[in-house]
This record gives structure tokens, C-alpha cells and sequence, in this order.
């Protein structure tokens, strides 16, 4: 399996299917989200269904692993492309008709999204699933795990601050813009492309991230016009 | 119709493979739109050899689109701003009176530059030595007719290998990959059933052969296929992934 | 007067019927076997399709191959510009093709010049290239039931060309390239880019080796061999602007020549009639369009002369002017072969028009090729099918869209049907030194038909010197490996060295440019499309002056001993003056018309060639005599035993 360290076309694989997988994981995430619109018990229903039980830390240690491993390539395949490029830069470079902004700066959203992330989860995973984790599973008693299963109490609280909506927007678009391109290149990285499907998976690739992010920035969007 | 304008030349003049390198800008006047951009560099070396310099170097020969000779990094795009043609064909009617143009060589680890504008491009020929062949010697080959290619699949091959083997693709690349031009020559055999014997062994061994020469990883940006002058189409890329992946989980 | 040797040539044709000879040569050759293949080192010069497909051929029978070449890839030889296609009798369309018919159209469209046993040799072995070429997977141009499909030429009435869109030069190089990477990836051939060959050495009269100079480096180097095989294409480029590339040259050839190597028919040099017409004195290179084009295009020219002069003014535009007021000429000279007469027909008739006053474009010095009617019968869809890279080609060009109007062509120098002198074997009269491709000037005598260049260069490639020159190497087998330190390299190298050192010392004025811009303007004028005596006695005494002018006038910029694009251009046009003055011989020699050498004093009340057989049915062997000293001829005689030749009729 060392041509998945080796090959550039082993690495493209890892870095598709990870990438892949973070795209599922958005879209249930922008689903279960969206719910809280409907209505925030169903939304805590949820919490308290994943919290701290075996199965959602597994998901959660799978998820991280896909995150870090996404990442990792993500800074291995940069350096060695900076390297095949060579020393000399182009004075003059000018941009390709059809080709994506996004495409061409696949890592510096990928930073801002992660940027975007730490702060996503000390707004909530650090006060829910980390504090169960904590509580139950490590012993460390003193964590108050009161609000834990609560993600309406701490979606109210973060999205009440107008700053906030704003900052997740901007940070959904981060993650519009890497889906875009991420999906149907992460297809096309595995293979699944050709004259009739490559049209038809980039528009695919639209919908799924707009889809997605739509459904993430509802709830910035509902609490920064006070409908909510 | 066409005129004759006046115009500036920024060129990248580089002493050899190891020196540094620098711009230097140089006029020309009354230049016909109706002539090539060649012929451009033509007259301005006429000129510099006239004033007692040392003419541009850089590479070309067929002068018609077809050897893949020429290269040239022209106002920011390979093979210059105009569509689907190789430097050779560009005509200075793309260009207006006053102008700047600026002229780099290919700027990629995998193409070293030489002289000027003039890089060395060996690297794609060891690509194609490692596997991009079908493995037949002279003679005591089948009537031609006795393998049957499907229409559509041969068209497609074609389309594959009209590659000129430039280095456009890696040259344009922002991770100076080479996948456009190996994708094409791995799916020119695979579309045939004269490829298909060894088609699992040429993709390893000619994405081994570019991953060895230094080229980059792809991402899939399409700026290759956008500047290849042959319209090369990166679902030949997908072809490729797709041929080495299956060869691997098969071994 | 030229000088006459008499020498009795010995072209080694084999006993037997003329079906008969090629296997009759190979039952009775003798060969090398493999213990003794490995011990024997050839040098191929040159990796276009003949240089490709000879090296791959000979590593893969086992020899030592060494492969040189001037670009910095094989697979840039100038082979891959070849657009319409490559001649073979499969009678796959089941019109009536044959061995025979493939053969007896070349010698006729050769104006009878061309070696019998030879060209059926070419005919005979022309399918098994196809065969070898789909074997390699190029993607030859298929129906829809997965057959392959075939086009008509100029010159033949059956379809016999196969094809791959307007690329097939291309592709089939790339299939020769594929098969010599393969050759180098194992080991059987080392290849050398970028490297120009300046001389050949000969030890005890056999040619055992070459001279290059790295054109990166600027070093001489030295290389050794059993024996050499010359692959460099032609001399066209002589003429300055031409449809060859840009480091085209016939330098490798022409140091055989001074080496002793007799260069035949240099006066044969081929006019295609359809390429982009010349734009201005900048002009660096003249770009071809496909003859295919003539299957469906119609040429035309006004048939009013104030028409002509309307358009040329811009007054008019083609498509002003009337059905009734267009003078399809080839259809009205040749009805029984149109627009699809032979090269050499095609072009005569474009320059006897515009040297009529008839000529378009703003110099007056093009004719249409007109598509309107290909479009309206088959629609647009299939005429861009067919033609639309060159269409796109030409409209980059020329900023002229081809579907509203006609295309505007003229003539042009394209390929040299003369060459180095090679027995049937393809060995010069050097032993050891082979030439194949077009710098043979084997197998087209006077006029070489459309889409047979690049079966001649396969032919000779893969099927016919790895045979044929075993039969000289079978003797060569215990001789040693040469080195390269042996006196007669060391003399060659003072020799470039010191030639080198004379152009680099001229220090004058001129480019090399300049000076090869004005040996095209003589050539062109003088030893053009039309020749006459008067006229090539004063190309010979401009070019001796132009030769003068080059070596006391010449100006090479930079160092002899790095990369010198300058110097390089300045030797091999050193050679093409030399050789523009042994083509003016020649045609000054050959008092008759035939193919694509066309004496004004010798033509039909019509303006037809007029060949005359009874004295000019020889191959004119051209031998060196040294430096300033008029060439001597040595005549080998075309004795016919069994075509019956007749004057080309492509009227009826």
C-alpha cells in the first residue's frame, strides 16, 4: 500500500476520499443543523443522541482522522508541487478562462476553513461533546455537564452576537468555494469522470456545496435578521 | 486588415542553466500584424545581431503547429494569448500598437532552462520510454484490418494523440504537473484494443517515471487543457486515474 | 559542358521477375546472427520515420544502435507535419487496387525517372506498414463498422491513402518514436538529442563513424560505428522559404557527398501546388495545406483578366465574382483527373496562370481553392469533419475564414525527390554509409505522388535497410570496435575545427539570413518552377558570387565553443550554396522536362512536359571533385524491362 505515500496518483486517491468523506459529513452536519429551525427540541433531541455514546465518539475519532489525514496530504501535496514548480515564478501570470479562483487556491481556503473550524469548536464541541467525554469517560467529575446535550442553548448564545453570524457566514463561503471544486475534483481524482460525466459531475459538485452551505447559513442568517 | 505597429519586447535572457537570469526590453518598429510571432523574434534578432548582441535563443522548427518544438511563456499564457495553437501560429495581429509583450521561458522544476528562453524538455521523453509505447516489434504483425476498433473509440484515441508534447500543461501547471501530457499518451493505448495487454503495466510504470523526474501532484485546476494547444481534455487524466487505480487494487 | 564519367554504375538490382526480385533478395542475403548482432555498432542519423523506424528496427534485431538528432526530441523530425496520409494497395474500398497499380502509379507519377525494382519493392512492402502502424496503436481513421478507412489521391483513381484526420505524419512518427523509446528503454538504442552531425570519417574507404557538435555545449564529438546510416530528409530548404522546418538542412547528406558519395538528381525537387502564398519579405517559413484538400476543393482563377485586377486591388472580393466568369483551370485542362492531377501538374498550371496575369491576392501570386461547393453538396459539417484543423490552420494564418471564402494558395518548394545515390540495398557508393528516407533519391524519380513520402520512409525504416544492410555487415563481424581516437577521427575534427574557425574570423557584415534570403531568391527565380538554359548559367555564376559574399562577409555573433544558433545556421547554409550550385547544374544538364524539372525549352504546344526518354532516361550521379572544381556526372541508365513509358496523360 506504500503507492498511496508514493504515487501521485495514491496520494490524489487519499486525499478524494477523505475529502469525500468530510463532504458527507458537512451535509449530515447541514442537515441535523437545519433542524434546529424547525424546531430546537428536535435539534437537542439529536444532541443527546450522539453526546458522548460509543458509537458517536468512534464517528468522532473517524472524523478527526479524516480531517487530519485530509490535512496532512493537503500540506505534502502543496510543498511538493511548490518544489516541481521550480524556483523561478512567472512575472507575467495571467489567468485561465473556466478556470476556477477556488481551484487555483485549494490550500488557502482549506487554512481559512480550518482557521474557521477551531473556532466552530470551541463554540460548541469544547462545551458539548468534549465535556462529556470528559465527564463520563474520563472521570474529571467537576466538568458541569448541565448544557452539554443543549445545542439550542449554545446556538441562541454564539448566534446572538451579530459578529459571529457574520464570521460563520464568511466561513461557510470558505467552504461553498473548497466543495465546489473539492467534489468533482475528488471524482474525477478517482476516476469517475469522462466527455459526458465531467460536465454533469461539476454542476453535481455546485449543488451539493450549495445545497450544503445553504442549510449551514440558515441559522447565522435567521438570527442576524432577528427573525428569530 | 493588418498594419505595421511599434511595439516592446520584455524577453528573459538567461546565460545558461545555472546563471541567474534577467529581463531585458528591446524596441522594434513597423512590425506587420499579417507576420508570425516568430518572425517577430526573427526580425528583432536580425536587429541584435546588426547592433553587434547576441540574438534570443529560443526553440522551434516545423514553424506550423505540429513538431511541438516551440514553447514561450507569452503575456502570461503558453504559447501566447490566442486559442488552441502553438506559438508558431500566433500572428502579431493579437497585438497592438504600443504594446508590451513579455516573453518567458517554461518555469518548471521538470524543464530546466538551457539558454534564454530555450529549456530542456528530456524529461517527457524518459516519460514516454518508461511506457508509452505498445510493445511490438517489426514485423509479423496482423492484417490491419483484423482488429476492429469501434468508430467512436478510435476517434477518441485520436483526440488523445494529437498531443505535441510541448510541455504547455506542465509549463502552465500551478503544481508543475505533467498529468495532461501522460494521461493522453496512457489513454491513446487504452481506448485500443492494441493497448489494452499492457495497458495496466504502462500506467504504472509512466506515473512512477513522472512522479521519479520530479513533476507534481494534480489538482485538478484544468489550466492545462485550457492552454493546451492541441485541446487536449483533462477526462484523459480522469482515464488515467482511473487505469492506475484499478491496476493497483489488482495487484 | 558537364563533365561525363563513364564508369559503369552497378545499382545491384537482383536477378528475377519484377515480383520476384525483392524475396529472391532476401532467400539469398546473407545475415548476421544474433551472437554477432551484438558486437556490431550502427549510427543512424536522423529520427524522423525513415531514421526512427530503422533505429527501433535494427535494436530490436539486436544491434548496438547510436541515434542522433537535431531537435531536442525524435519526435519532433519534420516527418510529423505530413498531413494527408499514407499511400498502400490493401484494395480495402475494393476498387480494383493492386501491388502492380500502387507501382505503376508511382513510376508513372514519377515522369518515368525512378528505378523499376525499387519502387515495386516500395509497393510490395507498403502493406505490411500499415499492418506495423495499427499493430502500434496509431489511430488510423476508422468507419463505423470499426474498418479502416481509406481517400483519394492526387494521381491515382482508386483510394488507397490511409489516414489519421490531417495528422497522419504525426502520428505515425509518434508510432516509430513509441517503437524507438521502446528500443531505448531496453537498452538497444542510445539515443543523442540536439546534436548536429558535421562529418563523416571514413577508415580504409569505409564510412565507420561521424562527427557532431552538441548544440548545447557547442562541443565536437566523436562517434564510432560499423556502419552509418543517413536519415536526414532533404535539401529543400535550399530555396530559403520552403514547407521544411526551420533546422531542415541537407548538410549530413552533402558531407557524404565531399566524402565521396555520388548525389543523384538534384535537380528534382518537388513543387506542392497547395500552400499558404507568401505575405512579405519576413516571411520565415511557407506553411502547407494538406493535398487532401484538392478531393473536395475546386481551384480556380478569374477568367476575366480586369477581374483579376479588381481583386488584387481590392476592389472585389472572390465571392463577387460570377459562376460563368471563374476558370476552373485543372478541371478544364485535366477533365479526367480534375483537381486531383499530380503536384508537379498542379503547380505548373497555378504559376502559368498568374504568370498570365490571372493571379489573387495582393502580389498577384495565388489561385482560389474554393470550398462552396463541397459545403453546399456536403454540408458544412462533413467538410469540417474532413478539413476543419486545416481550415482553423489557415484562418490563424491568414485571418480569412475558408467556409465564406475561398482559400488562397500558390506553390511551394516541399520535398527533394533527388538525394545521395543508393544502390538497391540503400548503400551509397560509400561502403558502409546507407541513406534512406527522402535524402535517398531512391524511389520518386522526377516527382514523387501524394502520401508516398512517408510510405518510402517507413519502407526503408522497417522493412528494407534492416534487411539489406545485414548483407553488408555479415562481414564486418570480426572487425573490432573502432575508437574514436584514431587519426582519421582527429583529422576530421581539425577539419570542422578549422572550418568553424574560418566562419567565426569572416567577422563581416551580414546575417546568415540575409545571405540564405537572397540564394532563395535565385533559386526560386532561376531554378524554380520554370528553368531554362540561360537562366541557370546565371544562377550558377550568382550563387559562385553569393559564395564569395558568404565567406567574406558573414557575421556570427558569439563563441564557437557554446550554444550558437548563428553558427549553426551559418554551416549548414554554407552546404545549401554549395548545393544550390549542384542543382543548377543538374538542371542545366537535363535538357528535357520531366515531373517536377520543367524546362521552358522543352514543353508541348499545350505547355506540357516534354520528356525526352531517348537521352535523358538516366539518374544523374553527381561526384565531388574538391573545393571550387565543377562536378562530374556519372549516368545510371534506366533500362525499363517492364513498364512501357508513355507521356503522362491525366486528361482523359
Amino acid at each position: 500500500m506504500r503507492w498511496l505515500i508514493n504515487s501521485p496518483i495514491g496520494r490524489k486517491f487519499v486525499m478524494s476520499l477523505t475529502g469525500l468523506g468530510l463532504v458527507l459529513f458537512a451535509l449530515f452536519h447541514a442537515a441535523m443543523n437545519f433542524v434546529y429551525l424547525i424546531s430546537p427540541e428536535a435539534y437537542n433531541a439529536i444532541c443527546n443522541f450522539l453526546g458522548a455514546n460509543w458509537y458517536a465518539i468512534i464517528a468522532t475519532i473517524g472524523l478527526f482522522a479524516l480531517f487530519g489525514i485530509h490535512i496532512i496530504y493537503a500540506i505534502i501535496l502543496s510543498l511538493q508541487n511548490r518544489k516541481a514548480r521550480g524556483n523561478d515564478r512567472y512575472a507575467v501570470a495571467g489567468r485561465q478562462k473556466g478556470v476556477s479562483w477556488a481551484s487555483m487556491n485549494m490550500l488557502l481556503i482549506g487554512l481559512a476553513i480550518l482557521a474557521f473550524l477551531v473556532m466552530h469548536m470551541v463554540h460548541f464541541w469544547s462545551k458539548m461533546q468534549m465535556i462529556e467525554v470528559g465527564h463520563y469517560i474520563l472521570g474529571m467529575e467537576h466538568l458541569d455537564t448541565s448544557r452539554a446535550a443543549d445545542g439550542a442553548y449554545h446556538i441562541a448564545s454564539v448566534f446572538s452576537n451579530p459578529i459571529a453570524c457574520i464570521i460563520y457566514i464568511i466561513g461557510v463561503f470558505a467552504l461553498w468555494l473548497h466543495m465546489t471544486h473539492g467534489f468533482w475534483s475528488g471524482m474525477q481524482s478517482l476516476g469517475f469522470s469522462n466527455n459526458v460525466w465531467l460536465p454533469r459531475i461539476k454542476v453535481l459538485s455546485a449543488i451539493i456545496a450549495t445545497i450544503t452551505c445553504l442549510l449551514f447559513v440558515a441559522i447565522p442568517l435567521v438570527y442576524l435578521f432577528g427573525i428569530k | 486588415m493588418d498594419k505595421d505597429i511599434n511595439i516592446k519586447i520584455k524577453v528573459w535572457r538567461q546565460d545558461g542553466p545555472k546563471v541567474k537570469g534577467r529581463f531585458e526590453t528591446y524596441e522594434l518598429k513597423n512590425i506587420s500584424q499579417g507576420s508570425s510571432f516568430l518572425e517577430m523574434l526573427d526580425i528583432l534578432n536580425e536587429q541584435l545581431i546588426n547592433e553587434g548582441g547576441s540574438p534570443v535563443v529560443f526553440d522551434h522548427d516545423c514553424r506550423e503547429g505540429i513538431c511541438g518544438m516551440c514553447s514561450l511563456y507569452i503575456n502570461g499564457h503558453p504559447h501566447g494569448p490566442d486559442e488552441d495553437i502553438t506559438t508558431c501560429q500566433l500572428h502579431m495581429r493579437k497585438f497592438k500598437e504600443g504594446e508590451t509583450i513579455t516573453i518567458e521561458p517554461w518555469r518548471s522544476a521538470g524543464f530546466p532552462v538551457i539558454k534564454d528562453l530555450m529549456v530542456d524538455r528530456s524529461a517527457y521523453d524518459k516519460i514516454i520510454q518508461a511506457g508509452g509505447y505498445v510493445s511490438v516489434n517489426t514485423g509479423g504483425t496482423p492484417d490491419a484490418n483484423s482488429i476492429l476498433i469501434p468508430y467512436e473509440d478510435a476517434e477518441m484515441a485520436m483526440d488523445a494523440a494529437a498531443c505535441v508534447g510541448c510541455g504547455a500543461c506542465a509549463a502552465t501547471c500551478k503544481n508543475g504537473s505533467a498529468m495532461l501530457f501522460v494521461s493522453a499518451k496512457v489513454s491513446q493505448f487504452a481506448l485500443l484494443p492494441q493497448g489494452r495487454p499492457e495497458a495496466a503495466r504502462r500506467a504504472k510504470a509512466m506515473v512512477a517515471k513522472m512522479e521519479e523526474l520530479g513533476f507534481g501532484n494534480c489538482t485538478n485546476t484544468g489550466a492545462c487543457e485550457v492552454e493546451c494547444p492541441k485541446s487536449i481534455s483533462i477526462t484523459n487524466i480522469a482515464r488515467l486515474n482511473r487505469e492506475y487505480l484499478c491496476a493497483k487494487f489488482k495487484d | 559542358m558537364t563533365q561525363i564519367d563513364n564508369k559503369k554504375i552497378d545499382s545491384k538490382i537482383p536477378q528475377g521477375t519484377l515480383e520476384g526480385k525483392w524475396t529472391n533478395y532476401k532467400d539469398h542475403q546473407k545475415l548476421v546472427n544474433p551472437a554477432n548482432k551484438r558486437r556490431l555498432d550502427v549510427i543512424v542519423v536522423g529520427t524522423g520515420l525513415a531514421g526512427a523506424s530503422a533505429a527501433a528496427s535494427l535494436g530490436e534485431m539486436g544491434f548496438n544502435v547510436l541515434n542522433f538528432c537535431i531537435q531536442d526530441s525524435p519526435r519532433r523530425a519534420h516527418s510529423i507535419a505530413a498531413q494527408g496520409g499514407i499511400n498502400a494497395a490493401k484494395n480495402y474500398p475494393n476498387d480494383g487496387d493492386s501491388v502492380y497499380r500502387l507501382f505503376y502509379d508511382t513510376i508513372k507519377g514519377g515522369d518515368y525517372r525512378a528505378r523499376e525494382a525499387n519502387v515495386y519493392r516500395l509497393a510490395e512492402v507498403a502493406n505490411e506498414i500499415i499492418d506495423q502502424c495499427v499493430a502500434q496503436g496509431v489511430p488510423f481513421a476508422r468507419d463505423y463498422g470499426g474498418l479502416l478507412d481509406n481517400r483519394s489521391f492526387g494521381g491515382a483513381q482508386v483510394s488507397r491513402t490511409f489516414y489519421a484526420r490531417g495528422q497522419t505524419g504525426q502520428q505515425l512518427l509518434l508510432g516509430a518514436y513509441s517503437s524507438l523509446s521502446r528500443a531505448v528503454h531496453k537498452k538497444q538504442v542510445k539515443l543523442f538529442t540536439r546534436r548536429e552531425m558535421l562529418d563523416l570519417v571514413m577508415i580504409d574507404g569505409r564510412a565507420r563513424g561521424i562527427l557532431v557538435r552538441n548544440l548545447v555545449t557547442g562541443e565536437i564529438e566523436r562517434y564510432a560505428a560499423h556502419a552509418v546510416v543517413i536519415a536526414t530528409g532533404g535539401y529543400g530548404n535550399t530555396f530559403f522559404l520552403s514547407t521544411n522546418a526551420m533546422t531542415s538542412n541537407g548538410s549530413a547528406a552533402w558531407q557524404c557527398y565531399k566524402k565521396g558519395a555520388m548525389f543523384a538528381n538534384p535537380c528534382m525537387t518537388q513543387i506542392h501546388p497547395t500552400c499558404i502564398p507568401v505575405h512579405g519579405e519576413f516571411q520565415s517559413k511557407l506553411t502547407l495545406m494538406s493535398e487532401s484538400l484538392r478531393n473536395d476543393g475546386r481551384i480556380w482563377v478569374p477568367k476575366k483578366l480586369e477581374d483579376a485586377v479588381a481583386i488584387r486591388e481590392g476592389k472585389l472580393r472572390p465571392t463577387d465574382i460570377k459562376e460563368e466568369n471563374r476558370d476552373y483551370y485543372l478541371e478544364r485542362r485535366y477533365p479526367a483527373f480534375g483537381n486531383l492531377v499530380p503536384r508537379d501538374v498542379a503547380s505548373r498550371a497555378a504559376k502559368e496562370r498568374c504568370d498570365a496575369g490571372y493571379g489573387v491576392g495582393n502580389t498577384g501570386l495565388a489561385v482560389y481553392l474554393d470550398f462552396a461547393d463541397a459545403i453546399q453538396r456536403l454540408g458544412k459539417d462533413v467538410v469540417e469533419a474532413r478539413y476543419g484543423n486545416l481550415f482553423q490552420m489557415y484562418e490563424k494564418i491568414v485571418d480569412d475564414n475558408p467556409y465564406q471564402t475561398p482559400m488562397m494558395i500558390y506553390p511551394a518548394i516541399h520535398y527533394t525527390m533527388g538525394g545521395v545515390w543508393v544502390d538497391y540495398e540503400l548503400m551509397t557508393s560509400i561502403p558502409g554509409c546507407f541513406c534512406i528516407g527522402e535524402a535517398n533519391f531512391s524511389d520518386h524519380g522526377a516527382n514523387r505522388l501524394g502520401a508516398s513520402a512517408l510510405m518510402q520512409g517507413l519502407a526503408d525504416g522497417y522493412f528494407v535497410l534492416p534487411y539489406t544492410i545485414q548483407n553488408y555487415l555479415s562481414d564486418q563481424i570480426n572487425v573490432p570496435r573502432f575508437k574514436t581516437d584514431a587519426p582519421e577521427f582527429e583529422q576530421a575534427e581539425k577539419e570542422i575545427n578549422d572550418r568553424v574557425e574560418r566562419l567565426m574570423n569572416i567577422k563581416g557584415t551580414h546575417s546568415v539570413d540575409y545571405i540564405h534570403k537572397k540564394l532563395g531568391h535565385i533559386m526560386w527565380d532561376f531554378v524554380g518552377m520554370g528553368r531554362d538554359a540561360e537562366g541557370l548559367k546565371k544562377a550558377i555564376a550568382d550563387i559562385k558570387e553569393l559564395k564569395k559574399e558568404f565567406w567574406s562577409d558573414l557575421r556570427i555573433p558569439g563563441d564557437k565553443d557554446k550554444l550558437n544558433v548563428e553558427l549553426e545556421k551559418a554551416l549548414r547554409l554554407a552546404d545549401f550554396i554549395e548545393i544550390g550550385e549542384l542543382m543548377a547544374h543538374d538542371a542545366l544538364d537535363r535538357e528535357e522536362s520531366c515531373g517536377g524539372h520543367f524546362r521552358l525549352e522543352y514543353q508541348t504546344p499545350d505547355g506540357e512536359a516534354l520528356r525526352n526518354d531517348e537521352k535523358f532516361a538516366y539518374v544523374s550521379c553527381w561526384e565531388y571533385q574538391g573545393e571550387d572544381k565543377d562536378p562530374m556526372m556519372a549516368k545510371e541508365p534506366l533500362d525499363y524491362e517492364f513498364v512501357v513509358r508513355q507521356q503522362r496523360n491525366y486528361k482523359a
